[in-house]
C-alpha cells in the first residue's frame, strides 16, 4: 500500500506534465491541478508507514537493483519531500497567475514545472547514486529550462552559466559513481559504504563527488552561478530554485557523507566542509548587504543560509541533523516566501531597485508583509521555523564545545537582520511627497491578488513552523543517519 | 600497472582535458564540446570498470554508460537548443559582460 503510494509520487506529476502537453489549453490547470494534489495522499500514506517505524522500499516494476530501479523512504527523504509539496502547492497557486496558461510562456511553463516537481520527489527517494544522478540531472534541465523561459537576455545568460557548470558538476559526480561501482561492485547508496573500502580510488571518487555536489548547492567560493541564476529567473522560478533545487544537492551530500562515507575517517574534510560553510555564512550576508536590488539581495542571503548545512558535517551529531534538517525546512518556505513576495513587488513596481520600495508597504501592505515575516524566519527571530533551527543548531554546536561555530552561526544571523531590516525598513519609510506617485489601491493588482496570498500563505508557515515543530522534528528523527545514532 | 589502471588514468587525462577546455573556452559552443569530452572520459572509465569483471563483461556498467549516453545527447541537444536563444537575443556567443541591464 505504503510502496504503491511511493510510485504516485513521481508518477502523478509526470504522467500531468506529458498530458499537459498533449491535452488542449484549457485542460491545463485541472491537469496540472491532479498531478500536484495526488502526491499529498501518497505522502500521508507513507508518513504513517513510516511513522510506525517501517521503511519503505519498492523496486520500480518487480526488477530488483542493480538493473532495476530501487525507491527507499524513511524520515529524512519524507521530510524533504513534504517541503516539496508545500513548497510546490503555494508556487503554482502563485504560477496560476504569474504564468497565466493563456499565454506563450505559461503553456510552455507547466509541462516543465510538473517535470521539475516529478523530479524532485524521484530524487529523494532514490536509493542508488546512479538514480541519483539521473534525477538530479533531471533537476537541473528543468531548472534551466524555467529560468530561460522569459526569454530575457540576462536570464538566458544566468541559464546558459547555471547549466555550463550544473553539467560539469553532474560529470564530477557521474565519474565518481563509475570508480566506486568499480570498487564497490554496487551502486546500492545503503551498500556502497561498507563495499567500497579506503583505498586511493574511492577516496578521489568521493572527493570528486563532494566537488561536483558544492558546486551545484552553490557552496562558496562555487557559488558565481547562483545569484544570477536566482536573481535574473521569473518569480515562481527563482522560488523554486532557493527553496528546493540548491537543497538536492545538499540533500545527496548529505546522504552521502552519513550513509556512504560513514566508515571512513573524514574528520578533516568535515572540517573544511565547515570553513566552507562558515564563509558562505559571512560572504553571502555581506554581498546582500551590498546589493542595490531586491531580487539580488534575496539570492545572496541563500548562498548564505545555505552554508548553515555545511556545519553539519564538522558537527557530526545527530543533533547537528535535526538541526539542520529543520534549517533546510525552514528555509525553503520562508525563502520561497521572500522571493514570490519579491517578484510580486518587482512586478508592481517595474524595478526592484531598493530605493523603489519606499513607501511600498502603503500600496502593497499584504506583500511587504510577507517579506517581513519570511524575513523573520531567515533572521532566526522567534517564534519562527528559523528561529527553532537555529536554536538547535547553536546548541548542538555547543554540546560539541565547537565555540567558532557558535560564534559564525550568531554572525550569520546578526547579518541577516542587517539585509533583512534594511528591506523592511525602505518599505516602511515613508515617501516623501514626490514619490508618492500612486494612492493605495490604485496598484495593477488588487491587495489580495492570488500572487499576494501565495507569498503570504508561504510567510505564515514559516512562522507557524517554529511553533508546531514537534511533528517535523518526529519525522526526522526517523531518518537519522545509523552511523550518528551510535554514541 | 594492471589493465584498469591503464583505463582510468587514460580517462582522468581526457576529463582533465575536458575540464581545461571547460575552463578556458570562451565561445560557448567549445564548453559545450569540452564538457562532451569529459562524458566520454566518463564512459571509459565506466566501460573499463565493465570490462574487467573474470567472467566476462559486466551488463551493469553497460547499462549506466547507454543511459549516460542518452542523457548526454538530450542535454547537448538542450544546450544547443539555449544557445541558438541565446545567440538570437543577445548577438553574441560568449557569456562574457556584465549582468545588468538595467530593468
Amino acid at each position: 500500500m505504503a510502496s504503491d503510494a511511493l510510485a504516485m509520487l513521481v508518477f502523478a506529476p509526470l504522467i500531468a506534465a506529458l498530458a499537459v502537453i498533449l491535452a488542449p489549453t484549457r485542460a491545463t490547470l485541472p491537469l496540472a491541478a491532479v498531478g500536484i494534489a495526488l502526491p499529498l495522499p501518497a505522502l500521508w500514506l507513507a508518513t504513517v508507514a513510516v511513522l510506525r517505524g517501517e521503511t519503505i522500499v519498492v523496486a520500480l516494476a518487480g526488477f530488483a537493483p542493480p538493473l532495476g530501479i530501487a525507491w527507499r523512504a524513511d524520515g529524512f527523504a519524507l521530510t524533504l519531500a513534504w517541503l516539496t509539496f508545500v513548497v510546490v502547492a503555494f508556487i503554482s497557486w502563485h504560477a496560476r497567475s504569474s504564468f497565466a496558461v493563456e499565454t506563450d510562456v505559461g503553456r510552455r511553463f507547466w509541462p516543465l514545472w510538473l517535470v521539475l516537481v516529478a523530479s524532485l520527489y524521484a530524487l529523494f527517494l532514490s536509493a542508488d547514486l546512479f538514480n541519483l544522478y539521473v534525477t538530479l540531472e533531471l533537476v537541473t534541465l528543468a531548472g534551466v529550462a524555467m529560468i530561460a523561459i522569459g526569454g530575457k537576455p540576462a536570464a538566458m545568460r544566468a541559464a546558459m552559466r547555471y547549466l555550463l557548470l550544473g553539467l560539469m558538476a553532474s560529470l564530477f559526480y557521474l565519474l565518481a559513481t563509475a570508480l566506486l561501482y568499480g570498487q564497490a561492485g554496487t551502486l546500492d547508496l545503503y551498500q556502497v559504504g561498507e563495499r567500497m573500502g579506503d583505498g586511493a580510488l574511492t577516496v578521489t571518487a568521493l572527493a570528486l563527488m563532494v566537488t561536483g555536489l558544492l558546486v551545484k548547492s552553490a557552496i562558496v567560493p562555487l557559488h558565481v552561478w547562483l545569484p544570477a541564476a536566482h536573481g535574473k529567473a521569473p518569480g515562481p522560478v527563482s522560488a523554486v530554485l532557493s527553496a528546493l533545487v540548491v537543497k538536492v544537492a545538499l540533500y545527496i551530500l548529505i546522504r552521502l557523507w552519513f550513509w556512504v562515507a560513514a566508515p571512513l575517517d573524514v574528520a578533516a574534510a568535515a572540517l573544511a566542509l565547515g570553513v566552507l560553510g562558515a564563509a558562505a555564512i559571512v560572504y553571502g550576508s555581506i554581498a546582500a548587504i551590498a546589493q542595490t536590488r531586491l531580487k539580488m539581495l534575496v539570492a545572496y542571503s541563500t548562498v548564505a543560509q545555505l552554508g548553515y548545512v555545511m556545519l553539519l558535517f564538522p558537527l557530526a551529531s545527530s543533533a547537528a541533523f535535526r538541526a539542520v534538517t529543520f534549517h533546510m525546512l525552514a528555509h525553503g518556505v520562508a525563502k520561497a516566501a521572500m522571493f514570490l513576495a519579491a517578484a510580486n513587488l518587482l512586478a508592481a513596481l517595474g524595478s526592484d531597485r531598493l530605493q523603489r520600495l519606499v513607501g511600498a508597504d502603503q500600496r502593497f501592505p499584504v506583500n511587504v508583509l510577507a517579506f517581513a515575516l519570511a524575513g523573520v524566519s531567515i533572521m532566526g527571530l522567534p517564534p519562527s521555523g528559523g528561529f527553532v533551527a537555529k536554536w538547535m543548531l547553536l546548541e548542538a554546536a555547543w554540546q560539541a564545545e565547537g565555540w567558532g561555530w557558535v560564534a559564525i552561526v550568531s554572525l550569520g544571523s546578526l547579518l541577516a537582520a542587517v539585509y533583512v531590516f534594511r528591506v523592511v525598513a525602505l518599505a516602511y519609510a515613508q515617501p516623501r511627497p514626490a514619490v508618492s506617485v500612486r494612492r493605495p489601491g490604485t496598484s495593477p493588482r488588487g491587495r489580495f491578488h492570488a500572487t499576494s496570498l501565495a507569498a503570504l500563505g508561504l510567510a505564515v508557515l514559516a512562522i507557524l513552523l517554529g511553533i508546531a515543530s514537534a511533528p517535523v522534528l518526529t519525522l526526522i528523527d526517523l531518518g537519522l543517519p545509523p552511523a550518528l545514532v551510535q554514541p | 600497472m594492471s589493465t584498469e589502471l591503464v583505463y582510468v588514468v587514460a580517462a582522468s587525462a581526457v576529463f582533465g582535458a575536458g575540464v581545461y577546455g571547460l575552463i578556458v573556452a570562451v565561445h560557448v559552443m567549445r564548453k559545450l564540446l569540452a564538457l562532451n569530452v569529459m562524458s566520454s572520459a566518463v564512459f571509459v572509465a565506466m566501460l573499463s570498470v565493465a570490462g574487467t569483471a573474470e567472467e566476462g563483461p559486466d551488463p551493469v556498467a553497460q547499462a549506466l554508460v547507454l543511459t549516460g549516453i542518452v542523457i548526454a545527447v538530450a542535454a547537448t541537444a538542450f544546450a544547443l537548443a539555449l544557445l541558438t536563444r541565446l545567440v538570437r537575443e543577445t548577438g553574441r556567443t560568449s557569456l562574457q559582460g556584465g549582468d545588468d541591464d538595467g530593468e
